[in-house]
């Protein structure tokens, strides 16, 4: 059944997109990430314009976000003033990012920015995921327990605006967790993808914050987030398909249960393991398509008289 | 189906008049002049038909709105693909094709062909700057448009129903843009144009889907608030959905 997406302006099999959407919510809910960064490459891989799957995918991410934030709460696993401040810095960060995204498109390099922040950031979480769960494979095995300093002190702890957060068990300059929301901000609004694979990593390993709380903390602060890119994408570029959004959402809820369901009866660290697989499997195969002679060397876009 | 039947009439007037048919030398219309775009369009098919006062050739060539095209070539640099090189094109029709009832070069003289701007080799693209022209990034804009079906690569037959009624079928894809189209009808004699007649053809986008583009135009602030509220609902929908399960 073809359904006309008005804004990406052609028509696209419904049950491609809920099949897409259950795929992805699939994975997402197997390994609790947003699933973005797979979300757009696929949407773009179908002839959804780049620009029009990146703002849309922000959309689709506030559903997920809300009720992925839902079920933390009900567990009590929200920091909400660490996801204050990250969203403060997130907020700026977005702004920044669209307006970025409108001058990228106006030069006609946004195809190559979304490409080349994709390979970059997918390969390196990718690769840090691997080992660090290899690793703790390995351990387990070997049946050795880890030793974890509790507390180590660096330069971190040195900068100003030091605030204590409780439910992270932190006390640490509000300033590290604010440039971090901002970078996320900024990726966001240019991959149209929550940046959960960035933020929780960093949230663990940079800010030192307990994993229970990481997840429902960054889905908490990703809701904003892509609320705000939602809202400044339709603002400035027009680009949000609120029916692709709708039908992704759909398909994405419904597998985000399945695959949470079945993430609960795997491992932790074959999870991450297969998880920084894929992700270094999308990165691989976005550096090829950067790198390889492109089957079409030109490009061309129609503007209407009046624009 | 339904479209036959109610040409049928037409036909049968068209037929039954030869008199006024003497008058005017080419007479031609379209099976609909509105492609509406619906949530459900997959693309739509308009018949071109008409009559002819005599013996002679049709050429019917169907162009969308005009505007600027920017085409860009990728280059290499530092090892990857980048957008290197890019050209304005004014004139450039958003959607071109061309039916005739025996082959083109048979028909018309290139000049000819050029001033009534038949054929994909004279669709009045220029370049928007004095710059030299640009063969290579024309020739690629045109392949684009092929590939996107908005081009059609060969000319469609026109086909004589006996001596003088004569019909063509013109396939607009799913992908086609909206606007306001003119059909141009030429009726060829002894190398000569001796009759033509312009018919518009309007794409628009109707119902839900163009309610909600033409929002997300005018009133974009509402209608990212709109989005992120209905995301708000879906996700906590979601949540009540499955938390007892």
């Amino acid at each position: 059944m073809q359904i006309y997406l008005p804004i990406a302006e052609l028509s696209v099999n419904l049950f491609l997109l809920l099949g897409i959407g259950g795929g992805v919510g699939f994975l997402s809910g197997l390994f609790g990430v947003g699933g973005g960064f797979l979300m757009t490459p696929l949407l773009i891989f179908i002839g959804i314009p780049p620009a029009v799957a990146v703002a849309t995918q922000a959309n689709q991410v506030v559903a997920s976000s809300v009720s992925g934030v839902l079920a933390h709460w009900s567990r009590d696993n929200v920091d909400f003033k660490m996801g204050a401040v990250l969203l403060v810095g997130g907020i700026l960060g977005s702004t920044v990012g669209v307006g970025l995204f409108s001058l990228l498109s106006h030069f006609g390099q946004v195809d190559l920015v979304i490409r080349l922040f994709y390979v970059f950031f997918l390969g390196f979480i990718g690769v840090l995921m691997f080992v660090e769960s290899a690793r703790s494979i390995w351990r387990r095995r070997r049946r050795i327990g880890t030793p974890r300093k509790l507390h180590e002190h660096t330069w971190v702890h040195g900068l100003p605006l030091k605030m204590r957060f409780r439910k992270s068990r932190l006390y640490i300059s509000a300033l590290l967790p604010g440039a971090i929301g901002f970078f996320i901000g900024i990726l966001s609004a240019i991959m149209g993808v929550g940046g959960a694979f960035i933020l929780v990593p960093a949230m663990i390993y940079l800010l030192g914050m307990p994993t229970l709380v990481v997840v429902g903390t960054s889905l908490f602060q990703i809701i904003f987030v892509a609320a705000n890119v939602t809202f400044l994408q339709s603002v400035q570029n027009q680009t949000v398909d609120f029916i692709l959004a709708l039908a992704l959402t759909v398909g994405g809820v419904i597998g985000a249960q399945i695959g949470g369901r079945v993430g609960a009866k795997l491992h932790g660290e074959h999870l991450r393991v297969l998880l920084a697989i894929l992700i270094l499997g999308v990165a691989i195969r976005l550096a090829y398509e950067l790198g390889a002679t492109p089957s079409h060397l030109y490009s061309a876009v129609w503007l209407s008289p009046e624009s | 189906m339904g479209r036959r039947i109610r040409l049928l009439p037409i036909l049968l007037l068209l037929l039954a008049a030869p008199s006024d048919l003497r008058a005017e030398p080419l007479v031609a219309d379209l099976s609909n002049h509105l492609i509406a775009i619906t949530t459900g369009f997959t693309g739509a098919d308009v018949l071109l038909f008409g009559a002819t006062d005599g013996p002679g050739d049709i050429v019917a060539v169907v162009r969308g709105p005009t505007g600027r095209a920017i085409v860009r070539r990728k280059g290499r640099l530092f090892g990857i693909w980048v957008n290197k090189d890019a050209t304005d094109f004014e004139e450039v029709p958003n959607f071109y094709a061309v039916a005739s009832s025996r082959p083109l070069d048979q028909l018309l003289t290139p000049e000819m062909a050029q001033r009534y701007r038949v054929g994909l080799d004279n669709l009045g693209i220029r370049p928007a700057e004095e710059a030299g022209p640009d063969t290579a990034m024309m020739t690629a804009l045109i392949d684009i448009k092929k590939t996107e079906q908005l081009y059609r690569p060969t000319p469609g037959k026109v086909v004589f129903l006996g001596g003088q009624l004569f019909r063509a079928d013109f396939h607009f894809p799913a992908n086609v843009p909206t606007g306001t189209y003119l059909i141009e009808v030429m009726l060829v004699r002894n190398g000569k144009v001796e009759s033509a007649q312009t018919t518009p053809l309007v794409v628009s986008k109707i119902g839900v889907g163009a309610d909600i583009f033409e929002f997300a135009q005018r009133h974009s602030a509402a209608y990212g608030v709109v989005a992120i509220l209905s995301a708000l609902m879906a996700g906590w929908f979601a949540h009540l959905a499955f938390r007892r399960s």
